[in-house]
Parts: C-alpha cells; structure tokens; sequence
C-alpha cells in the first residue's frame, strides 16, 4: 500500500459553506476506506492547528448554522485515528505562534527537513 | 514507509512571485530537493511563465537554473503571454505539456505548488 | 499505465482548470488509461444543463461563438479515449455533486466517493492533485 503526505496549504476558503475543511475531511473519509497517510499543514493552513478556533454563530436571515466546521475536532480525530499531523515551524512562527497555542496532537516540522521528510512517502499530495 | 534514496520530483508551478508571497517558498523547495540529491524538475505553467523572462528583476528563476534545477516553461503559456523564447533567463527551456505528462507518467513525485 | 489526476477547481474560474484538461488530453493522446477524481467546484466540469451564448461583444452568433463549454471538452476526452482504445473514467464526488445540485451530468461520468479515489490512487501508476486556492 503506499504511503502518501497530504499537504494542506488553503485553509478558511469554504468552511462555513460545507462545515468542514474539504481536504481535512477527505483525509479521514480516505483514512475510514483503509488509505495510509500523514498530513503536513502548510502556509495559512498552520492556522488550523491552532487551539480556541470558532466559527460558530452564522445565521442569514432566518437560516442559522446549527453545525459549524469544528477544525480542532476534525485534526484530534485525524490524530485519534493514527494519522500523523505536521506543522511547518517557520509558517508556525511567521504568524506569531507559539507552542502553547497549538494543539498537542501536533508535530512541528522546519523547512530545512522537508526533503529528507518527503523521501519516507511514496507520494505527495499537495491540496 | 519507503526507505529513503535518490528520487525525481516534478514541480508545477502556475504563479508568480509577484502575483503570490508563496512562490519565493515554492522555488526554496525545488532548491532544497535537489541540494539533496534529488533530481528536480519545476515546470512553470499559467502565470508561473511570467517569472522565467529575463527581464523581470527577480532572481528566483535563474537562482534555481544555477542550483541544478531543470527550469521547464509551458510552451501555450508563454504564447499565450506573448513571451519568445529569446526573453527566457539562460537556461529556461520551452517545453510542451507532454514533456510535463511524460515525467509524471515516469513515476516522479509529483506536486502542483 | 494508468494515472490518476484530481481536480478541485470549479469551470471559469481559474487556469488551473485548463491545465488540468490539457494533461488529461495528453495523456491520452500517450494511449494512457486515466482516471478522474472530481472533488468540490470541480464536479460542475460536466453539468448536462451548461449552454452555450451569444457574444454581443464579439460581435457572434452563439452558432459563430462555438464556444466550447467544460462538458463538451469532458466530452471530448472521453470520445478521443474511447478512439484510441483507453480508459478515462470520471468520477464526480457524489456529496459534493448533491450540495451544489450538479447531478445532471453527461453520459460517462459517474458519481464516487472519497473511497474511490483512494481505490484509483491505488491502482494507479501515479496521482496528481490540483488543488484550489
């Protein structure tokens, strides 16, 4: 079986409208079918690992959203289930986070390993 | 996991450095991998194109043509964008989609930036 | 060989689709058996109810416009793989068809889920994913 790298690298493009982030929730509908894999959080998808997210309280007119995306939820989910989940640490600190603020299931990853990183997946998926 | 070794990587890139902050990282990357030993080839395509002319004061492009990266240009993009082969920055080739199609059907690690 | 290619980017708004055909084409054109995964936007690529238009600013009939709408060139592909004796199978991620109410789609493409693509990706030589930004 072949073990892939899902990076995500867009985040916050859609998620009030489908209730979750597409890529995170196709992970672990490809995770729940038997796939391997790992996913590395890139850019402003850094973001997501991020404790303390809402997006709660939408509501247009006399439609509320009673089932906001849940981010934190769905990456200790995706931990809960085996898959690994990577942060890059310059993104990480670009944005002026700390560890701290960061959910535990987290891994910090620096640029400079990215190669040596790539090479132990047989494929590499950039969403 | 696969043990590691040399491998080949395919790299699209479709922006800009002026047009996105993420670009001058996607070029960074290719560098990377091939300062690994990986053999690397970045395919520019869309507006990614518009960084390979010579005149542009970026350095990104030819920095990675000096570091061994092979620097692909979408031969329609470049048409598209009324730029001639003789504005390419030394060492940027015109390549055809197939040319793109026939490296990730040989199995490279393929990533669109 | 067989190659998987995975699209997000919905038609008209982006050349990332185009490029995606052009690939697709080519790989054809290589006699390479291909496999679509069409996620989010993307699934309106072959919506049976796109029409053609006039174009007043080009001065065009919609006869003379031609404009060639994202299912005729899915279309295409499936005639020009259909000639050249390979597959191209495409598969519209059916929850994403059902929320943007695409499922009138052209004959020869087929609703999947996120399962298929993991099957595809599998039995495939290699994936190519282009995502959206």
């Amino acid at each position: 079986m072949k073990k892939t790298l899902q990076i995500v690298t867009s985040a916050y493009r859609c998620n009030s409208e489908e209730q979750d982030d597409p890529v995170v929730w196709i992970c672990q509908a490809m995770k729940g079918a038997g796939a391997d894999l790992d996913m590395l959080l890139e850019g402003t998808a850094v973001n997501y690992a991020v404790k303390g997210q809402d997006a709660s309280g939408l509501s247009f007119g006399t439609k509320a959203q009673t089932q906001p995306p849940r981010i934190e939820e769905d990456l200790k989910r995706l931990s809960a289930k085996g898959i690994k989940v990577y942060a890059i640490e310059e993104d990480v600190a670009a944005r002026g986070l700390e560890r701290s603020d960061l959910l535990e299931e987290i891994k910090g990853i620096a640029r400079a390993e990215l190669p040596k990183f790539f090479a132990q997946y047989h494929q590499i998926w950039r969403w | 996991m696969k043990e590691s070794s040399m491998e080949s990587y395919l790299l699209f890139e479709s922006q800009e450095p002026l047009e996105s902050a993420q670009v001058p990282g996607h070029y960074e990357l290719a560098a990377a991998l091939k300062a690994a030993g990986n053999r690397v080839t970045m395919f520019l395509v869309q507006n990614g194109v518009l960084a390979a002319r010579h005149a542009l004061r970026s350095e990104g492009v030819p920095r990675l043509v000096a570091a061994g990266v092979e620097v692909l240009a979408d031969d329609f993009s470049l048409r598209e964008r009324g730029i001639s082969a003789s504005r390419l920055s030394s060492g940027v080739r015109v390549a055809t989609i197939e040319d793109a199609l026939d490296q990730f059907a040989a199995g490279r690690k393929t990533l669109w930036l | 060989m067989t190659l998987t290619f995975v699209m997000m980017e919905a038609p008209f708004e982006n050349a990332r689709t185009v490029s995606v055909l052009r690939l697709i084409d080519a790989a054809i054109r290589r006699r390479h058996d291909v496999t679509v995964f069409a996620y989010e936007g993307a699934v309106a690529m072959t919506f049976a109810r796109q029409a053609p238009h006039a174009n007043a600013v080009h001065g065009r009939t919609a006869e003379e416009e031609d404009h060639p709408l994202p299912k005729d060139w899915v279309a295409g592909l499936m005639t020009a793989a259909q000639q050249r004796g390979v597959k191209l199978e495409w598969i519209n991620c059916g929850l994403c068809v059902d929320e943007r109410g695409v499922a009138e789609a052209i004959p020869g493409a087929k609703r999947g889920s996120p399962a298929d693509l993991w099957k595809a990706s599998e039995a495939s030589d290699n994936t190519l994913v282009i995502g959206t930004r």
